[in-house]
């Protein structure tokens, strides 16, 4: 594939990278990355994506797009309230680059439909908030075996790993069953500050990048802390678990099961 | 015994600025084999030092740099890594 001069000039600082150079930025421009919610993580990863040139974004949210959300949701803008969260997302990322392309389903994601959705990518990430969705994310991607890039953020903290199923350790071996509904407050409850999903999200956003072009160290057996408050970085170590209910040498789980359902009648 | 060598390869990147006459360079080497010896000839002054010092930061082995009149230089540059 040759680049165009448009494209030349677009993907400069990239190319001159001796990690990237022309055949990394080729990677990228054939890669395709699923990127599951569009709201304060999914925003910031699909825009340094679709920056990036990663040629193809699914992304799956059945939300519309609120003022509440414009704190942080940096997709979106005051003109597209109450449009579908995948539209305006889209609309903002193929402005930014027209060389790639977003694949939008307005749809929950749930056991029956989430393997179809991601089975075509290379990478997943998940930008959900919730345990449920969290969950299910995780075992579908262990039992597809497909990378995934896990974020989470509340007040001023957000929270980063790296899931290579096969590899290392899943959301499993970290908590291996959902915290009890109402024990971790929701951002909608607790609240966040709109920039820690920008942080949170270019985080993600670098370990993809990472694991298409097969450069660097990415957070495989290890999550990372940020705390806005106190301005650090912690690094926690986490082993695969060998008992891991999902990606364990003898697994319980396997297959996916409503675990919202499950959830909400706890 | 560097007049001898015969370059694989030749690109012009007359015309061109940093950072494109980088780009241009990195993506002709790229495509070379490894042993491959390339010549690039160009007129922006900056890049006449540029490129063999960010070729030799990638690995590559700068064999000549001259100038060969009153705009242009000339480089040779062998590709040592992929």
């Amino acid at each position: 594939m040759e680049f165009t001069e448009d494209q030349l000039q677009r993907y400069s600082r990239h190319i001159i990278l001796p990690e990237v150079g022309g055949k990394g930025q080729r990677k990228l421009l054939h890669a395709k990355v699923f990127i599951v919610g569009a709201g304060g993580l999914g925003c910031p990863v699909g825009y340094y994506l679709a920056a990036a040139g990663v040629g193809t974004i699914g992304m799956v949210d059945n939300d519309t797009v609120e003022l509440s959300n414009l704190q942080r949701q940096i997709a979106h803008s005051t003109k597209t309230l109450g449009i579908h969260k995948v539209d305006s997302a889209k609309a903002t990322f193929e402005a930014l680059n027209p060389d790639i392309k977003v694949v939008g389903i307005k749809d929950r994601i749930s056991k029956d439909n989430i393997k179809d959705l991601i089975k075509n990518y290379d990478i997943v990430v998940d930008g959900s908030d919730n345990f449920p969705t969290r969950y299910l994310v995780n075992d579908a991607c262990v039992m597809l075996k497909k990378p995934l890039v896990s974020g989470a953020i509340l007040k001023f903290e957000g929270q980063v790993t790296t899931i290579l199923p096969g590899e290392g350790h899943c959301y499993r071996c970290l908590f291996e069953e959902m915290p009890p509904p109402g024990l971790v407050p929701s951002c909608q409850e607790a609240g966040v500050i709109g920039a820690i999903p920008g942080v949170v999200g270019s985080l993600q956003a670098i370990e993809v990048v990472k694991l298409i072009l097969g450069k660097g160290d990415v957070l495989k057996n290890t999550l990372l802390i940020y705390d806005a408050l106190k301005t650090t970085f912690r690094r926690v170590k986490v082993p695969k678990n060998p008992h891991c209910p999902v990606c364990g040498d003898n697994p319980t789980i396997t297959e996916l099961r409503d675990y919202d359902a499950e959830y909400c009648r706890i | 015994m560097e007049e001898d060598i015969k370059p694989d390869k030749k690109i012009n990147i007359k015309g061109l600025v940093c950072p494109y006459t980088f780009v241009k360079a990195k993506l002709a080497v790229e495509d070379m084999e490894v042993g491959q010896v390339i010549e690039i000839l160009l007129d922006y002054e900056e890049a006449s030092r540029s490129i063999p010092k960010s070729m030799e930061d990638h690995g590559q082995k700068v064999l000549k740099v001259e100038k060969i009149n009153d705009t242009d230089w000339i480089l040779l540059i062998r590709k040592e890594k992929e």
